[in-house]
Order: structure tokens, then C-alpha cells, then sequence
């Protein structure tokens, strides 16, 4: 996503090493996605409903 | 590609046909990780001679650090022509290190490899959009 839109960053964070991060997104199981802060994923999901969520967060 | 094939994730690399350049993040007290982080990137990039690394401090080199928007390392920013915009944060191992050889694959074929439909979605985005993906190596 983040190669088709200069708009977009995709950051992979280990949960082991930011334990900060896992507290403050409240990061339960892996993997999960957090878009703009807001947005939370749970768990993997098909491209299409993907993109929808995290395209969601700006809508 | 195989996530557990080291052949696999080297015949990747080894496939590159457009330069790719690893911007590693580091700082040189209170990081731990900063060193495998750094032997790994290091493994990656003799693998392929399209891949080059750029390192810099996070203390140190403020601007570069703001304008890839890092904060915390180890971090890497993968480039191709320009910035991609993907990041990894933490020890690139198990699957991020899966993660990190399809980012350069894909980075240097300029494809995202998505589906029409959501290239269309993506083409309209007009904000910015941060995506964190937290993961383990497992």
C-alpha cells in the first residue's frame, strides 16, 4: 500500500522489542494493525477488507 | 515464498534488478538490538549487489532521522528511487525478516502486486495514512 500511494508509511514493529508501543496500542495479539493511531486491526485479513479498513481511517 | 527457506529468501534477493537502499537507524547507547539489528541488514545486502545500506544516528543525524520520520531504533527505511515509506522496526528476524526481503523485492519491481481494485482506492488517498503492523518473530 505503501508503494502505491505516497500518502501511505507501513511500519512492521517488533512487539518484543517495544513494549511502550504494545502498552500504549494495547496490543494483545499479533498480528495487529493501528492506522493513524485510530484504526485497530485484529489478526490477518484478505487484501480487499485490508484496504478497506485502513482506507477507512481517512474517509 | 517459503518462510522458512534461507534458499528461498536468497534466490529473492539474488532476483533484484533495481538498486535498493537500506537506511538503517542506530544510536550508539541504550540500544541493544541495535547491533543484530544492523548484522542482519548487513547479511541482507551482501546478498545482492543492488542493495546498498546508509547508516545513520538517531541522535546525531536529526534531519535524516525527521525526514524518514524515525523515532525509536533499531529502524530501517527501505528506498528504492525514492522512499517507499516502509519501515521496519526491531530485529528483522523469523517472519520480519521474510517481511523485510518481500519490502525490497517489491520496492525495487515498483509493483505493490495489489489488486486493481485496491490500487484504484489507493490512487485517491489524499491524506496521510500510518500504518503500524506489530508483530513477532515467531
Amino acid at each position: 500500500m505503501a508503494i502505491e500511494s505516497t500518502h501511505v508509511t507501513a511500519a512492521a514493529v517488533s512487539a518484543v522489542e517495544y513494549p511502550d508501543l504494545v502498552r500504549q496500542y494495547r496490543v494483545t495479539g499479533v498480528p495487529k494493525t493501528v492506522v493513524n493511531e485510530q484504526v485497530e486491526i485484529l489478526g490477518a485479513e484478505p487484501e480487499d477488507a485490508f484496504v478497506g479498513h485502513v482506507i477507512a481511517a481517512v474517509a | 515464498m517459503n518462510a522458512r527457506n534461507p534458499a528461498d529468501l536468497e534466490a529473492a534477493l539474488q532476483g533484484i534488478s533495481a538498486p535498493v537502499t537500506l537506511v538503517f537507524f542506530t544510536q550508539t547507547f541504550g540500544c541493544e538490538s541495535c547491533l543484530p539489528a544492523r548484522q542482519i541488514v548487513d547479511q541482507v545486502a551482501s546478498r545482492s549487489d543492488q542493495i546498498s545500506v546508509e547508516e545513520f544516528n538517531l541522535v546525531l543525524d536529526r534531519e535524516q532521522a525527521e525526514a524518514y520520520g524515525i523515532k525509536r531504533v533499531p529502524a530501517i527505511a527501505v528506498a528504492g528511487e525514492q522512499d517507499s515509506g516502509i519501515r521496519f522496526y526491531g530485529v528483522p528476524e523469523g517472519h520480519e525478516l521474510v517481511s523485510l526481503v518481500e519490502a525490497i523485492v517489491l520496492v525495487a519491481s515498483r509493483d505493490s502486486g495489489l489488486s486493481d481494485e485496491s490500487r484504484a482506492l489507493l490512487a485517491a488517498v489524499d491524506q496521510p495514512i500510518d500504518i503500524q503492523v506489530f508483530s513477532t518473530p515467531t
